[in-house]
């Protein structure tokens, strides 16, 4: 293809590493190359271990989704040895792991996306001033206020979890921790201090009013708190039309407990339908890897060392019968059903951010119902046998999406292990049959030259990527 | 004084640990002691362009660096060529570019175990060929030689954990702008004395049940977890029941049992993380500074002094029989 080639990188303020390579023609987008340039292995690591070694590694994979990757692993090995947490494990697990994605939703608004709106490129634009003001990169209001907020939220997991990231206190049979009476109300004072925050300075309003839009036009409307200022933004720079999406999207279902997911799991093409795995495989034909398309259950992960011409990625490509889906904040709260949602379906930057605003605000009573819920009373774990021999799936929603393991163990070894992170659908290459990833199909026909990528990394930014999970 | 802060092969976990740093927050923290970021990959306002022209800048010397922090251990695969991770946009690897700015630097800190010793990233089989700054595992001599010292006189600072203390971190750093971390301060592996000289044994709230050989057999019950549950905080390093993490937290208040992740080659501890491997029914692996004999002969008279307060409560998953009380009520 003829045209500039541009390639934007490092690309800072996504989690790990992300290159980006574009084809311009006439000031636009003709072509996207996304490439995930780190690969750590760490499904060839956990091969030949003992099962429950999965529960102190795949953590470690990312630092900002670890507890999704706890919740992942616990899960797929209690599926593979057919075993079932107790159930006030499982609301504890939910609550922690909630306490996980309302943490990274927020550090995403704050720290990694609106600092490019401070920008001097956007200085003739009247809301220009504030957005300084609040979200300057380390120097503006809005990361002090939010790094307080956040340390303080994380509390919860330090009662709970011991520690984040990187906790060994959610297992296939329920949490290692039994919390208390004493413990329950200091959760619930820790989460009322969160509530406040987000009220006074990210909503400016009560949740319930963020919660209770129905509609793109009464979205519009919100002109209070930091959400308000990225009304506004979106309103003058027409985020909405940038970076579409195709409007075809993934949630394996946040929090499972025992009646049911907190975020509905299942699939939206234009209607919702229900979530059926049978037809996914990932494809490695743009990738640097070897092995042809396979279903996780009986993938593998084998690094073309060679990095071949036509390959651009160590990302392999996951595709549902055939098509890519996007997946995040966007596609759970559209297959929950939420009317604002449904009515966003399909957008673009301003879709995707508004949402993830949304689930934060639904998130934040989601954890106050959990609380609410502890009986300290009760058993906290199920203790799981010895795993012998077993296949399993978990699957779980990372505040950037759907989450999936997939573990074989053999004689009391794990012998396959399989990963798809969220990013992995989002930001996936082409596969065999040339079809472009969510990010790559988003980014043809935006706006950019050399020298101006501001819209770019609006809309790379919007998905909230986790590269680090993507790869792994 | 300035900082460029480099994410290399690792999770970036222990960033987000630093940013929940608290009273006062990680911004704060540095700027109060004169400490600021050139640029750090998750925080900084420059992306693509800008921050080539940065890197560049800092790699020619024409802006001096005086601390080089990095973030993840050193992939050199394939085959040595460190292409399993390239600095994006640059069309160069990691491993070259950290090469190439580690002669700029004043300090270097290595942030977190894969850092330091090759962590996690070099786990089972290590298939990204991954190391440390200065050592491999436990072995001197990472990508960068054995008796490397920065300009500023000391060697890579190993700042290990996984992930790490955001106070490590942070107080690390303000020691260095204070002048007030030498030689002497580090431990034979490079690691602050500041928290390498504890246990995290010390301060742990199952020191009563180890006391008396009190043991939980499940994840779950309260008792001391070295005997079944792979628990080594007798032997690792930190202060991490004295310093809470997260508000009030540590690995043993959360009922899991301490892996000596700030140790070299925890990743691989030949045994599952959560299981204590035992020889004729004795747990291999005691105490580093007791004599096995006497450990032995102590174990034996505590266990059978177990009060039965602490032999239920140990196997228990809350607390059923509490201290009996010296004064009751009349």
């Amino acid at each position: 293809m003829s045209g500039t080639r541009l390639v934007v990188g490092p690309f800072n303020r996504v989690e790990g590493d992300l290159e980006v390579h574009l084809t311009l023609s006439g000031g636009r987008v003709a072509r996207a190359e996304v490439n995930a340039p780190l690969y750590r292995g760490f499904e060839r690591m956990l091969r030949g271990r003992p099962p429950s070694d999965a529960l102190t590694l795949t953590p470690r994979i990312c630092g900002i989704c670890s507890i999704s990757q706890s919740a992942a692993a616990a899960q797929a090995l209690a599926a593979a040895g057919a075993h079932r947490p107790a159930p006030q494990g499982a609301l504890v697990t939910a609550l922690i792991h909630a306490v996980e994605n309302a943490a990274d939703h927020l550090t995403h608004f704050n720290l990694f996306f609106m600092p490019d709106f401070a920008r001097p490129a956007y200085a003739a634009h009247p809301w220009h001033a504030r957005a300084v003001a609040r979200f300057t990169a380390m120097e503006g209001a809005a990361p002090r206020e939010v790094l307080e907020a956040r340390a303080a939220l994380m509390h919860v997991l330090g009662l709970l979890a011991g520690k984040w990231p990187h906790t060994l206190a959610i297992q296939p049979g329920g949490v290692t921790r039994s919390p208390s009476a004493r413990d329950k109300v200091r959760i619930l004072s820790s989460l009322r201090a969160f509530r406040q925050y987000l009220e006074r300075t990210l909503f400016g309003a009560p949740l319930e009013a963020f919660i209770a839009l129905d509609s793109p036009a009464a979205l519009q409307g919100w002109d209070t708190g930091d959400a308000g200022l990225f009304m506004e933004i979106a309103a003058d720079l027409d985020l909405d039309a940038l970076g579409r999406g195709a409007g075809r999207y993934l949630s394996f279902g946040a929090y499972a407990l025992t009646e049911g997911h907190g975020f509905a799991a299942g699939l939206w093409n234009g209607a919702p339908a229900p979530l059926e795995l049978s037809g996914l495989v990932e494809d490695t034909a743009h990738s640097w890897m070897l092995g042809g398309p396979a279903h996780p259950a009986s993938g593998h992960t084998e690094p073309d060392e060679d990095m071949r011409d036509g390959a651009y990625s160590w990302c392999k490509a996951p595709r549902l019968n055939g098509l890519p889906f996007e997946t995040g904040a966007l596609a759970r709260q559209v297959i929950d059903g939420h009317p604002l949602a449904r009515a966003l379906a399909g957008g673009g930057v301003l879709a995707r951010v508004a949402a993830r605003l949304l689930e934060l605000a639904r998130t934040q009573v989601l954890m106050e119902d959990l609380t609410a819920q502890i009986m300290p009373s009760s058993r906290f774990m199920a203790p799981a046998p010895d795993l012998r021999d077993g296949a399993g799936a978990g699957l779980v929603e990372a505040a950037r999406g759907a989450l999936g393991h997939w573990v074989r163990v053999e004689e009391g070894r794990i012998a396959s292990y399989q990963i798809i992170a969220p990013t992995t659908w989002n930001f996936s290459p082409r596969d065999g049959a040339g079809t472009p990833g969510p990010l790559e199909t988003a980014l043809e026909g935006t706006p950019a030259d050399e020298g101006a990528t501001l819209a770019v990394q609006h809309i790379v930014r919007s998905f909230d990527p986790c590269m680090v999970c993507t790869v792994h | 004084m300035n900082i460029l802060w480099l994410q290399a092969a690792g999770c970036g976990g222990c960033t987000m640990s630093l940013l929940c740093a608290e009273a006062p927050g990680i911004l704060d923290l540095l700027a109060g002691a004169g400490l600021r970021f050139l640029w750090h990959p998750a925080l900084s306002a420059e992306t693509g362009a800008q921050a080539r022209t940065l890197l560049d800048s800092v790699e020619r010397g024409d802006i001096p660096l005086d601390i080089l922090c990095v973030e993840g251990a050193i992939a050199r695969g394939p085959r040595g060529s460190g292409r399993y991770q390239m600095l994006s946009g640059t069309g160069r690897s990691m491993l070259d570019w950290i090469t190439n700015l580690v002669p700029r630097a004043t300090h270097v800190v290595a942030v977190g175990s894969c850092a330091a010793y090759g962590g996690v990233t070099s786990a089972g089989g290590n298939p990204s060929d991954a190391v440390g700054l200065q050592y491999e595992g436990g072995h001197k001599g990472g990508i960068l030689p054995a008796r490397f010292q920065a300009s500023g006189g000391l060697p890579v600072i190993n700042v290990a954990g996984c992930p790490t203390h955001p106070d490590w971190v942070g107080e690390t750093l303000l020691m260095l702008a204070a002048g007030e971390l030498a030689a002497d301060g580090l431990d034979p592996l490079a690691r602050p004395r500041f928290y390498a000289d504890h246990l995290v044994h010390h301060g742990c709230p199952k020191n009563e049940f180890y006391e008396y050989k009190a043991s939980a057999r499940q994840l779950c019950e309260l008792g001391c977890m070295m005997e079944h549950l792979g628990c080594i905080g007798t032997q690792a390093v930190g202060d991490c029941n004295i310093r809470p993490w997260n508000g009030g937290g540590s690995c043993t208040k959360g009922g899991y049992p301490c892996i000596a992740c700030t140790a070299p080659e925890f990743e691989e501890p030949a045994h599952a993380f959560t299981e204590t491997p035992k020889v004729g029914g004795i747990p291999v692996g005691l105490p580093s500074d007791m004599p096995k004999a006497w450990f032995m002969a102590l174990a034996s008279l505590s266990k059978a002094a177990t009060p039965e307060r602490l032999a239920k409560n140990a196997v228990a998953d809350r607390i059923t029989i509490p201290p009996s009380l010296r004064k009751r009520p009349r």
